[in-house]
């Protein structure tokens, strides 16, 4: 009996269609099980059943992600799938990114569970890994017959409402992402047994490992500071008063940008701290204490810097998440770019 | 957002006092801060001595924007 | 030091004519509790509500949670240097209304309050939806200045926990838990201590020790029944998942478990309190002096606790690795701010010695709380106070905001059975 319905995603080679003189193929769709999907639908049994085979050149995919996406998305919503899985994809990095972004926008779009295959080192991996389940597969269509079965353990736990348990215990990539649940004994606890255990030098399993954060090479200095033009941008809150754009006080969802191009000294009737992190008292008494308004206006008369930006950006940085500020400070990067600014100083708390 | 900045090719330079964060999260060119509440500032120097250290302060932050670096550093006194 | 706690149990808690215990439950005289907040003459007005486990009842927003005890022998009085007389807690007898609270609820500066659900999904994420609780409402007079008001809602609430356990005083406890650090025999049980750093920021993100405002110490040596006996008391507010509550304090739950096995696997040889200042310099000095502490008194190994996030990571961090460099090992307990879809990095500063880490939970998860029946304080805050957002208010009472928001939810004193786990 029937319990759940799939939607398998293949590109044009194993999809039957040709080889790479096929890659600009638009996606389309067939009935049932193709190719690599036969397989996969044995490993299913009778509980799931491969309805429709999505499928599209890996060339067309890698030149229009977003529309392919989408494309992808209204094909296969008819057949009201409750899995989709797409590949293996092994090491072919188009196909992997056109299997994690299908998965991405089917996840997103139809809201049912998603799952993919590739070996670690297609690009498509670490693109798509905190969104999509990816499972691991050796680096060519050699290691099919090892990658099916894992596929369909997967396919099958997702298709029966199953709970997915860690990396470790089913064999995916780790996502990165970090997830609450409540166990059975106290942090206390495990803090005293993790200490003894890492005393005696028997082996404790951290409960968070330290991660390495990445580092950017530093942009070339400025020429000519004396035609430049500083930008102003802060983490510490300071908004025009009442917060007119509600920056929250913690895990800011935006940052905001104000006109000072009239203003030459925030002061306590005009300006204040919408971050709720610190003592908010010296902010709010003069928040050029945080955004240094006063001495770039001096420094732009005596002629020392040659200008100031009009606009100064503005978000929370209590508790905001990484991914958060990544967001805001590339939408920042790219205004303060195309405004011609030369250099920027920014103020946190 | 410091990283964002520096990956569309703009110098930037993080006034933060806690140096470490600073570091940890990746800004190439740092100038200490004063403390946490009041980075650019000092509630119990007078008027002219608070506007005087915030300049400097300022400048020193501008120098960092015309240096050179190859890794991250630190702008100190 | 011998200390031992005679706990009553409370079950319920009522309104009464006069402030007593009678078989398992509370009664308050709502009058005179109201009176006694407003001798002082910053607050303007007060009230109070009651709400007991199960009822559907939201308390917001709320400043602190205390609990409600009397010294009955041995020397100083409940919070020395602040409402009680100086003098050295931790030893005699001090009985306990265990399963009551006092809360200070009331909005200070709108931020830093949290929020605690007596029922629905909110409830497993705060200790205090299984207590019964006295919510005592307070508004201050117009135009009190923020430092002002913290001052005088903190008081308050130390005051009212100070004249509900006076109800305990002659009443005969139900069972007595003893805490004494008794010498140990075995020298091949590792030497434990506890590193116990408190938030020091200023206005609502300060802690008292015996009355001294924590900013202004150095690192030094306490008798963990100087803890457990009310000698820290918390002005802290910020965010409500991870602030240290007058209550956590006082039933410190590493202390609890370090005691419950010295003698057995561990020697529990003491606790250091140490601070969390704004100021970088602070900072290394602190974390310098209070590992130099942990040397000194020979710890084999250290728990390290932490309160708040942001910047007291880089003092986790650098206490973790002065620590780990003179030899001592040490196990962190934090929690984590890996965002909404919990794809981002957890903490602010991280070192490689860090490699033993208990983790109390993402408080950046978001979790949808049901309207409830009836509100203690005003949910209008809930868009303002760490963790909340615009329009996470719905029109029927509902709020969706995130576990930071909750009293207690993540509290790295090791409290909860919260944790996170990578996926």
């Amino acid at each position: 009996m029937v319990k759940y319905k799939v939607v398998h995603y293949l590109n044009q080679f194993f999809g039957q269609i040709g080889g790479e003189e096929k890659a600009d193929i638009p996606p389309l769709i067939k009935e049932g099980a193709i190719g690599p999907g036969k397989a996969l639908q044995q490993a299913l049994g009778e509980e799931g059943e491969i309805v429709a085979t999505v499928i599209c050149g890996d060339g067309y995919f890698a030149d229009n992600i977003d529309v392919a996406a989408e494309k992808v998305v209204e094909l296969i919503s008819p057949y009201k799938p409750d899995v989709f899985v797409a590949g293996p994809a092994f090491n072919a990095g188009r196909y992997g990114i056109a299997c994690g972004a299908s998965c991405s926008a089917v996840r997103e779009r139809l809201g049912i569970p998603v799952i993919t295959a590739m070996y670690e080192e297609n690009p498509g991996l670490d693109l798509y890994r905190k969104r999509v389940y990816i499972i691991p597969t050796g680096d060519s269509a050699r290691y099919m017959k090892e990658a099916i079965p894992k596929m369909a353990g997967f396919v099958r736990k997702l298709g029966l409402g199953q709970e997915i348990g860690t990396p470790q215990e089913e064999g995916y990539f780790p996502q990165g992402i970090r997830v609450n649940l409540f166990v059975d004994r106290t942090a206390a606890e495990r803090a005293v047994d993790m200490l003894l255990a890492k005393l005696k030098g028997e082996p404790f399993q951290t409960e968070y490992p330290m991660p390495a954060f990445e580092l950017i090479p530093p942009s070339p200095p400025i020429e000519d500071l004396r035609s430049a033009t500083i930008a102003l941008v802060t983490s510490g809150g300071i908004v025009p008063l009442g917060n007119p754009d509600r920056i929250e006080a913690a895990s800011a969802s935006k940052f905001a940008e104000y006109n000072i191009a009239e203003v030459n000294d925030l002061t306590s009737d005009a300006y204040e701290t919408a971050h709720g992190g610190y003592d908010p008292t010296y902010a709010n008494e003069d928040a050029d204490r945080v955004l240094p308004v006063d001495a770039m206006r001096t420094l732009e008369k005596e002629g020392i810097i040659g200008k100031l930006h009009d606009f100064y950006y503005v978000t929370v940085g209590n508790a905001t998440s990484v991914a958060s500020c990544e967001r805001f400070g590339k939408e920042i990067a790219k205004k303060l770019k195309a405004a011609g600014v030369n250099g920027v100083i920014l103020t946190s708390t | 957002m410091v990283k964002e900045i520096e990956r569309v090719g703009l110098p930037v330079v993080h006034v933060a006092s806690i140096v470490p964060i600073s570091l940890t999260v990746g800004a190439n060119r740092i100038v200490p801060g004063v403390a946490i509440p009041h980075p650019l500032g000092n509630p119990e120097l007078s008027e002219d001595e608070e506007r005087e250290l915030r300049l400097n302060l300022v400048k020193r932050a501008l120098l960092a924007l015309q240096t050179e670096v190859e890794k991250q550093t630190v702008f100190e006194e | 030091m011998r200390l031992e706690l005679g706990i009553i149990k409370i079950e319920d808690v009522q309104f009464g004519d006069e402030t007593i215990i009678g078989d398992g439950t509370l009664y308050v005289n709502k009058k005179e509790l109201i009176n006694l907040a407003l001798q002082d003459d910053r607050l303007a007005e007060a009230d109070v509500e009651l709400a007991r486990p199960g009822e559907e009842v939201r308390i917001i927003p709320v400043k602190d949670v205390i609990e409600p005890r009397v010294k009955v022998s041995g020397p100083g009085e409940l919070f020395p240097g602040i409402i009680g007389k100086m003098g050295t807690v931790g030893a005699g007898r001090t009985n306990v209304l265990r399963g009551a609270t006092l809360v200070t609820v009331g909005r200070i500066v709108g931020f830093q309050e949290g929020l605690i659900d007596m029922s629905g999904p909110g409830a497993q994420y705060s200790p205090f939806s299984q207590t019964n609780n006295v919510a005592l409402i307070l508004r201050p007079i117009n135009g009190l200045a923020p430092h002002a008001h913290e001052e005088a809602v903190r008081l308050a609430g130390l005051r009212a926990a100070v004249y509900l356990g006076k109800a305990g005083k002659d009443v005969a406890p139900d069972e007595v838990e003893v805490y004494e650090l008794r010498s140990v025999t075995d020298a091949s049980l590792p030497k434990i201590a506890y590193v116990h750093p408190l938030l020091s920021q200023g206005l609502l993100h300060d802690t008292y020790l015996y009355g001294v405002d924590a900013k202004k110490i150095l690192p030094t040596l306490i008798h963990p029944n100087e803890v457990m006996d009310g000698a820290i008391v918390s002005g802290n507010c910020v965010s409500a998942c991870d602030k240290h509550t007058t209550f956590h304090h006082m039933n410190n739950a590493v202390i609890k478990e370090l005691y419950r096995r010295h003698g057995k696997d561990l020697n529990f040889i003491g606790v250091i309190v140490t601070n969390l200042n704004v100021s970088l310099a602070d900072k290394e000095r602190s974390s310098d002096y209070a590992s130099k502490l942990a040397k000194l008194i020979g710890a084999d190994g250290v728990v390290v606790t932490n309160e708040g996030f942001g910047n007291p990571d880089t003092d986790l961090m650098m206490l973790c690795k002065k620590m780990e460099d003179y030899g001592i090992k040490t196990v962190l307990i934090t929690d984590e701010f890996a965002g909404r879809d919990g794809a981002s990095q957890s903490l602010a500063d991280v070192v490689p010695e860090a490699d033993a880490v208990v983790s109390v939970g993402n408080a950046n998860e978001v979790i949808t709380l049901p309207p409830m029946k009836h509100i203690i304080g005003d949910l209008k805050p809930a868009e303002v106070i760490a963790g909340g957002f615009d329009g996470c208010l719905g029109a029927d009472g509902s709020v969706k905001i995130e576990i930071q928001s909750i009293v207690g939810s993540t509290c790295q004193l090791g409290f909860g059975k919260l944790t996170a786990q990578g996926r």
